[in-house]
């Protein structure tokens, strides 16, 4: 969306609205409040797309985690932490449409269905409700060394079933 | 890529994991911040993180938005690009950081471009046709402060008078500028919006392009802290018919004959 125009902009949010809505949701769990999200990241792609660089990654993943992190800032009422600029996201399949998303979420499942209870939720935890390794530890029990081990071999774990 | 885990930046690879779901805190999280300010491999490890977790958000399945928001958002957007009012252009910038420093002035490719309005300058031309006609109610207004506002006013008010449009297609915010002239009375007014930062000494030359001959000068300014400039009737030779205004990067008192490549141009309407 380089040239500003608007009904480039109107495309870009056919085709990611989806996903960024949907996340906003997955962690603020209010329609007002995720709709409220979604304007605010299209909004901000639309005053800087600059913000992206294409080079570095896809679209649709980077939105995903702007949006995820404006939520989280939104669900623990902080001030946004994460500058726009700032977030680089490295190659990950650009599951824009909603075929591939669909078959992405099926195996993302499959990975967390897979995994140890404890690590799955230690992940949710943090991705979704924007917990830190010490407040998990702290509402689980567990030690901190053991959430940071968790969380790191659960992310592994969803890198190596992309990577096939 | 590198294999992560054999590297000796295996110690941070959990702080990592962490760290780019924004889930580290405290003493940890300043230790890596330290590190990753010098470790390019732990910065590419940790955008290769983000990736995975991007994972988890890409694949959260749910109801689509509602029908309501796609319009909300292009009405919101339509407002921003057509009514910039300086108090929300600055939070705008405020939120977008410093959005010029992309723009080298160098680096223009000398193409024509279509230019857009700014509707900043249709607010001004409301605002003046509105004191326009407040002070020909007024008893008290002097014979000359309403000629110089009507002259003021003339080109853009004016029917006849000619109407460039010109439009830079490049990374928003947009550079903008529109003309007004109106060729018997060599009555010209400019306005341009989102025009980036010169250099010290560098100024915005606007150039009259005439059907023959060579570019006229049409004054010089340099964009204030929004990017808003205007141009407000130059020194012109009567009568000139234009075919298209242009704008060149010139020394900041402005120069009889064009130095620099054209950056921006439009043709009437």
């Amino acid at each position: 969306m380089k040239s500003g125009d608007q009904s480039a902009l109107a495309e870009l949010y056919d085709r990611y609205s989806s996903v960024v809505y949907a996340v906003a949701l997955r962690v603020l769990g209010d329609t007002m409040a995720a709709e409220d999200v979604l304007q605010e990241v299209f909004l901000q792609l639309w005053r800087n797309p600059a913000g992206f660089d294409a080079s570095r990654g896809s679209l649709g993943a980077w939105l995903a985690v702007i949006t995820r992190n404006r939520a989280i800032d939104a669900l623990r009422k902080r001030k946004p932490e994460t500058d726009i600029e700032d977030v680089v996201v490295s190659v990950v399949p650009d599951l824009a449409g909603d075929a591939d998303r669909s078959r992405a979420a099926t195996k993302v499942r499959g990975v967390l269905g897979a995994m140890p209870s404890a690590q799955r939720n230690a992940l949710e935890m943090a991705y979704f409700q924007g917990l830190t390794h010490s407040e998990i530890a702290s509402q689980t029990g567990e030690p901190l060394g053991t959430i940071k081990t968790r969380i790191r071999a659960g992310l592994t774990a969803l890198r190596k079933a992309f990577q096939t | 890529m590198l294999n992560f885990e054999m590297s000796e930046h295996e110690q941070f690879g959990e702080d990592l994991a962490l760290y780019a779901l924004n889930a580290l805190d405290g003493e940890d999280r300043a230790k890596l911040e330290r590190h990753l300010a010098s470790c390019a491999d732990c910065r590419g490890e940790l955008e290769a993180l983000r990736g995975d977790g991007a994972l988890l958000a890409l694949s959260t399945m749910g109801p689509k938005p509602p029908a309501r928001s796609r319009q909300r958002l292009l009405n919101a957007v339509a407002a921003e690009a057509n009514v910039i009012p300086a108090s929300r252009m600055r939070q705008s910038q405020e939120i977008g950081g410093p959005v010029r420093s992309w723009w080298g002035w160098g680096g223009w490719a000398a193409a024509a471009a279509a230019i857009v309005l700014a509707v900043l300058f249709w607010q001004e031309n409301t605002a003046l046709k509105q004191s326009l006609t407040a002070m020909s109610d007024r008893s008290s207004q002097t014979a000359r402060e309403l000629d110089d506002l009507r002259r003021m006013a003339a080109p853009i008010l004016s029917p006849e008078a000619q109407r460039i449009t010109v439009v830079a297609v490049k990374t928003p915010p947009q550079p903008q500028g529109k003309a007004f002239y109106l060729r018997n009375r060599s009555s010209l007014v400019f306005v341009a919006n989102n025009m980036p930062a010169l250099p010290p000494h560098k100024a915005y030359e606007l150039w009259l392009v005439p059907a023959a001959g060579a570019p006229i000068a049409a004054g010089v300014f340099k964009p204030d802290a929004h990017g808003s400039g205007t141009i407000v009737n130059p020194p012109l030779p009567p009568g000139v018919e234009a075919k298209a205004f242009a704008i060149t990067v010139e020394d900041e008192a402005g120069v009889p004959h064009a130095t620099s490549p054209i950056i921006m141009m439009g043709a009437g309407e």
